[in-house]
């Protein structure tokens, strides 16, 4: 018997990983939750049959949306987190002393329930006392928010589906309300690579460029995202991401990381030339 | 469901689970006819670029009447049938399908009610559809000065007394016409005026364009089949959700089915598209069997939204608390109009805004308010989005509120009836040179495509200023031959 899982990059590129199980299948309010098992992957999980993390590489994108903006902002006690109902995030945050308060706003509450159930090395955290999960859509959490946030963290699906509204002016206004005057936002920023990406990630960096006075993207290397490249935003009121790095402060911390390191954390913001571009036309 | 089921004898096999055109053109489909007929792109085959735009399904049913699918015309099978059950759906005695909007829907009503010459009564805010059928067929406009809701900046429906008076003044005027409820969701007093109407043997017609879901939901208010007027236009392709274009006329029981339609014949198309009738089938069939439900969720939609708005400050997105027994007797909450003002900017430019920078389209904006049509189409997400480009809206743009302006109703000094004044001999002058004389011709911001002037009406130098305010407010103001709008026709010599 051979169980694949396949998801088109494009309409013309495909990645399969082989399965060795479907631990679980579920059609929510919002859309369709599936959790597999796999050699080369272990556990990963798909919502409407998109990847969104594997066992094997998610600490890759967990500590690079976590640790880059936690390595410049100086005092980061409260954390707004949209999305990431898999705990990821969270795991690494808790990882920091400083930090007061957590809120998690995730859409739909049965990613949570399947992740903790499911991917224990992504939940692990969430019933930290710290952190407070609100089920309702972040667009709408948001908008009512002003002056509270030290850090912003927008771990987003795609912007199709119901993270849609996560893409959008509105919503990264809404952002730069909720900050205090040194807060910073980051967001999953997807990729340079194809057509269908580059368009979002433009439509994303434009919008977020508009609202914040400073706004910068970074990169990382996931490889079950299409083509691997993956991109992330860091929009600031205040900071610049690498002038405001505090690498002695972050040293002392002593968090033992397997991807991000304060190197590759300036390294991270220096883009190939085709991404400059694509960024600089919409700016 | 509105009025009495049993009012109409539809065939006994037929019920609202039936959609007869439609179904014809899924035997047609099935038949494979091979068509020597018209249209000419023959299922599509003709046309590759439109039929890969299209889709197939939608080319192959773009097809010319013939025996197998009736004649709108000249109903006696599927099409009679279709129209019966939409009939009973309404409550109307009889239901005309219309393929060329609402606007000929309310044309035929003014049709059928005058003459040249003949008076009728109707408020000034109607749509321009009103006032072109009074240039058709050359009645004389009686109006009754709206109410205005000074706050809000926008007229109402028309107060009682406005109509008797206009009924004890003008005891020969031969129908009344209705605006309800308005763009904005305001309903007049219907069952009261209809009653008047009928007192003194009047007919009652209502331009019920933004009415349809009336029908179909116990907690929103009468409609005119209920009310027992004459006849009323519904815009299906509205809140009904057929396609754009699509339209029903309702007769009440006192009106000649067979006079109306040659009336209705004598402007509409001899190849009645089957894209929009099969639409309205099978849209009276959707309202018919789920219509409670959906406009639940659409009132619970609407109402969701207005009570988000207006916790942002600032904006007024008002409701039932507007009502005040007489002019605005009753709301349709699913109208979500938002009075913006307080923040500083006119609706124009909340409009302008959302669309420019928040990728989003509402229904229109005019100096005071904006208007977003809310509907069964809707996701929860997309009003979230609308309701945070609100918020920032009033974030980044808020200003005092300095002098704009609010009033948006002119009380109209006709001069000569529209008719007269469109024929006249004319001349075009700089607007600014306009003063006083009499247009002869419409002039208004569209959408809601209410007129400011209208022919036959006397130009004063308030209109010219709200012209000029609303076209720098960026405002699309249609109806004047001169596209720009720097010049108006005015009669020769008058």
């Amino acid at each position: 018997m051979e169980l694949e899982f396949s998801e088109l990059h494009t309409p013309n590129v495909k990645l399969s990983i082989k399965v060795d199980k479907q631990l679980f299948s579920l059609q929510s309010e919002f859309q369709r939750i599936d959790v597999f098992e796999s050699k080369e992957f272990g556990r990963f999980l798909t919502l409407d049959g998109y990847m969104m993390l594997t066992e094997k590489d998610e600490f890759i994108y967990h500590e690079m949306i976590t640790h880059v903006p936690m390595a410049v902002h100086p005092n980061p006690r409260k954390v707004l987190i949209i999305g990431a109902g898999d705990g990821g995030v969270v795991r690494e945050l808790t990882r920091y002393k400083c930090v007061e308060h957590i809120d998690l706003v995730e859409i739909d509450e049965m990613v949570v329930e399947v992740c903790k159930k499911y991917l224990p090395f992504t939940s692990s955290k969430l019933d930290d006392p710290r952190v407070h999960i609100h089920y309702e859509d972040g667009v709408r959490f948001v908008r009512s928010c002003e002056d509270e946030y030290d850090l912003i963290i927008v771990d987003s699906t795609d912007p199709f589906g119901p993270g849609e509204g996560l893409f959008t002016k509105e919503f990264y206004g809404s952002c730069y309300k909720a900050l205090r005057d040194d807060g910073i936002m980051v967001n999953q920023h997807e990729s340079p690579f194809y057509e269908a990406d580059v368009a979002a990630m433009q439509r994303a960096h434009k919008r977020i460029y508009e609202c914040f006075p400073i706004s910068r993207v970074y990169q990382a290397h996931i490889p079950t995202y299409p083509s691997g490249h993956w991109l992330f935003g860091f929009a600031s009121k205040k900071y610049h991401p690498i002038h405001d790095l505090r690498e002695k402060e972050w040293k002392e911390l002593g968090i033992k990381t397997r991807y991000y390191n304060l190197n590759l954390h300036k390294g991270s913001f220096y883009l190939p030339t085709y991404v400059e571009e694509l960024l600089k036309d919409v700016e | 469901m509105g009025g009495d089921p049993l009012k109409n004898k539809v065939d006994m096999n037929l019920s609202q689970k039936h959609a007869p055109i439609y179904e014809a053109l899924k035997q047609l489909k099935k038949r494979r006819i091979v068509p020597f007929d018209v249209p000419g792109h023959k299922r599509g085959r003709g046309n590759p670029d439109l039929t890969a735009f299209l889709g197939e399904q939608c080319v192959a049913v773009d097809v010319n009447s013939m025996k197998l699918l009736d004649n709108l015309c000249h109903p006696v099978s599927v099409i009679k049938e279709a129209e019966e059950l939409a009939a009973e759906a309404f409550g109307a005695a009889h239901a005309f399908f219309m393929v060329n909007g609402t606007t000929s829907a309310v044309q035929a009503m003014i049709l059928t009610a005058c003459k040249k010459g003949d008076k009728i009564i109707l408020p000034r805010n109607v749509h321009r559809s009103a006032i072109n059928a009074l240039v058709l067929c050359g009645a004389e406009p009686v109006y009754v000065n709206p109410d205005m809701n000074e706050r809000l900046g926008i007229s109402l429906g028309m107060p009682i007394h406005e109509v008797e008076k206009a009924i004890r003044e003008n005891p020969d005027a031969k129908a009344i016409l209705v605006n309800n409820p308005t763009y904005y969701g305001v309903c007049s007093n219907l069952k009261k005026i209809v009653q008047l109407a009928h007192e003194h043997h009047m007919l009652a017609l209502v331009d019920e364009a933004h009415g349809t879901h009336l029908y179909f939901h116990r907690d929103l208010p009468t409609s005119a089949m209920e009310a027992g007027a004459d006849m009323a236009a519904v815009s299906m392709h509205k809140s009904g959700g057929s396609l754009t274009q699509s339209s029903l006329l309702l007769l009440g029981s006192r009106v000649n089915e067979g006079y109306v339609r040659q009336i209705v014949n004598l402007t509409q198309t001899t190849s009645a598209s089957y894209l929009l009738l099969s639409s309205l089938d099978i849209s009276r069939r959707n309202l018919a069997l789920h219509g409670e439900e959906i406009f639940s969720e659409v009132i619970r939609l609407s109402e969701y939204v207005r009570s988000e708005i207006n916790q942002i400050g600032g904006y007024y997105a008002f409701s039932k608390e507007m009502m005040n027994g007489d002019s605005a007797y009753d709301f349709d909450v699913t109208k979500l109009s938002v009075h913006t003002l307080d923040i500083g900017l006119a609706g124009m430019e909340v409009y302008e805004i959302l669309r420019d920078e928040y990728d989003i389209q509402i229904e229109f904006g005019d100096i005071g308010n904006i208007l977003a049509y809310v509907s069964v189409g809707d996701r929860k997400r997309d009003v979230e989005r609308l309701i945070s480009a609100l918020s920032e809206i009033r974030r980044r743009y808020q200003r005092e509120r300095t002098e704009m302006f609010s009033q948006e109703y002119f009380a109209p000094k006709v001069v000569t009836t529209p008719q007269e004044a469109f024929y006249s001999e004319k001349e075009a002058l700089p607007i600014k040179e306009t003063v006083g004389r009499v247009c002869s011709e419409f002039v208004m911001c569209y959408p809601p495509g209410i007129p400011i002037l209208a022919p036959g009406e006397q130009i004063t130098q308030e209109i010219i200023e709200y012209i000029e305010y609303a076209k720098a407010k960026g405002a699309s103001i249609t109806g004047p031959e001169d596209l720009k709008i720097e010049h108006l026709n005015v009669l020769k010599g008058v």
